[in-house]
């Protein structure tokens, strides 16, 4: 063993590699705990890359998309636990996201100089968003089906583009096999083109600043933090982690595996009860809610509006919170993310009890 | 683990052999390897399924070629037995054979010729005796296999030696 790693040593520098993970620290407080959640999310990215090769071998994209599943599911060996590992390593990881995401919020780590990590991670978390509605619609059975005719009407309410723009995505003015084929090309190729290179930029920009300090941890003189080495102390605890997210991964496939419905049906009914996926339910109760009490089109219009603005305002937060003005200002900005946390957990629990 | 403050430290127990450093890297890399295992093996099996389809496939015994008896004499009928491409020829003679119509050599399809009344292999230029299956000449190295013909009204049933 240590022949080779002599061996590669001398020729690939790894030596220097270790020493620059035992130079690097990462700071060691209350909050640490929070640290976990980008590397769990991307553990779970990870995983998906890898079980979606592995759906590819037999997934039939277009006409067959539906019987390729169904095969997959019942006929090959493990089939089900690949794509039941896929499906809830999705959820799993947009659950770390979520995570990951207001733990940089109320941490304050979207400021200065640290906005292009908020923003690179607010577009990984858009494209996330959309790996799931594409892969949805893949296995193609009805419920699948009607999702995707449900998600698309909202590029459907943009004024003056947005049916070009929905009839583009959906190859047709109806969900179809082309949109399958088209929708496929998405999950499986763009989406992973253009999430990678932005992934890479958004560890590398970790990598440059650090580890973000809360507010808290800053009041404490700069001699009194406590920071632990990259390696191997944060990196044991961090594969720790891996292996813990490992298992429920396993765990929730082998004891709830993933389904398929229905071949769907153009012509049949959207069925009794159907609603979104979990991480849409929140936007999906809140346009219901907001249609209660603007009917019709105009309350369509103000909920994209709504969600919009929200999204623009979250988005542009380093703006306004400016480390200058902390104090006030800071406080506000806990307000505004405890606002969005509230109204995305309340809507998300409403829309499970009213569906 | 003792928590008595006599208690020696682990590190420097040597009564039976193991330190604790040791045992650590052996439990952690024999975890290592179970976890490994635990995901190669489904993910093996997983795309070695059709595989183990075709390998079923293959092992049956015999098949049966509906309406193959009217093949005219001194032609030639491509089949699959299993997954396996076959040929039903019937000489002008009025003998039935059947072979695999696998190449003993590199496993390309071979092919009737029934000019030169010979089965020969487009690829390096193979050639095998049409009613024995004989490797006559170039590369091949064994005869082609030879599957028993049954003639009945209406079908041929081919069967494995």
């Amino acid at each position: 063993m240590a022949k080779i790693y002599d061996y590669l040593d001398e020729r690939l520098s790894l030596s220097d590699l270790k020493k620059f993970g035992e130079k690097k620290t990462v700071p060691n407080h209350k909050q640490s705990f929070w640290y976990y959640w980008g590397g769990i999310s991307l553990l779970c990215f990870l995983i998906q890359l890898m079980t979606g090769v592995l759906l590819i071998i037999y997934y039939k994209p277009g006409p067959d998309a539906y019987n390729s599943v169904r095969a997959l599911t019942y006929d090959v060996d493990f089939g089900w636990l690949i794509r039941s590992a896929h499906s809830w390593a999705a959820t799993i990881f947009l659950v770390s996201v979520f995570v990951h995401m207001f733990s940089v919020y109320f941490m304050k780590a979207y400021r200065k100089p640290r906005e292009f990590g908020w923003w690179s991670g607010m577009v990984l978390l858009i494209l996330g968003l959309l790996f799931g509605f594409s892969g949805y619609l893949l296995p193609m059975d009805q419920l699948s089906f009607v999702a995707t005719k449900v998600g698309l009407a909202i590029p459907e309410n943009i004024p003056l583009i947005g049916h070009g723009i929905a009839n583009l995505m959906r190859g047709g003015m109806e969900v179809s096999d082309v949109t399958v084929q088209r929708f496929f090309a998405w999950h499986a190729v763009v989406l992973p083109l253009l999430y990678i290179p932005l992934l890479v930029f958004h560890l590398w920009l970790v990598q440059k600043h650090g580890n973000a300090i809360p507010p808290s941890e800053e009041d404490v003189p700069v001699l009194e933090r406590k920071n632990i080495p990259f390696f191997p102390n944060f990196l044991m605890k961090d594969l720790a982690m891996w292996l813990v997210t490992l298992n429920v991964i396993a765990l929730f496939a082998s004891i709830f595996p993933q389904d398929i419905g229905k071949v769907a049906d153009p012509l049949g009914p959207a069925p009794v009860g159907i609603h979104p996926e979990w991480y849409f339910m929140s936007s999906f109760e809140t346009l219901k809610l907001i249609g209660k009490v603007i009917p019709g089109t105009i309350g369509e219009a103000v909920g994209i509006t709504v969600f919009t603005l929200g999204l623009v305002l979250w988005v542009l937060i380093p703006f306004y919170d400016v480390k200058s003005l902390a104090g006030l200002r800071a406080k506000r900005a806990t307000y505004f993310g405890l606002l969005c946390l509230g109204v995305l957990i309340v809507t998300t629990i409403l829309g499970y009890v009213t569906v | 683990m003792s928590k008595t403050p006599t208690a020696v430290l682990p590190e420097e127990s040597h009564d039976n052999g193991v330190s604790r450093a040791q045992f650590i890297k052996v439990a952690v890399g024999g975890m290592c390897l179970a976890y490994a295992a635990a995901i190669g093996y489904p993910v093996y099996r997983y795309l070695n399924s059709p595989v183990e389809r075709e390998a079923a496939l293959a092992a049956i015994k015999d098949v049966t070629l509906a309406g193959a008896d009217k093949l005219e004499a001194g032609s030639v009928l491509l089949f699959k037995f299993g997954p396996y491409p076959s040929m039903l020829i019937h000489h002008r003679d009025g003998k039935w054979v059947a072979f695999d119509a696998v190449c003993s050599h590199l496993g390309c399809t071979v092919q009737y010729h029934p000019d030169l009344d010979k089965i020969v292999c487009a690829c390096h230029g193979g050639v095998y005796d049409a009613y024995t299956g004989e490797n006559i000449s170039g590369p091949p190295p064994k005869p082609l296999n030879k599957f028993q013909v049954k003639v009945g009204p209406g079908s041929v049933l081919i069967s494995r030696a």
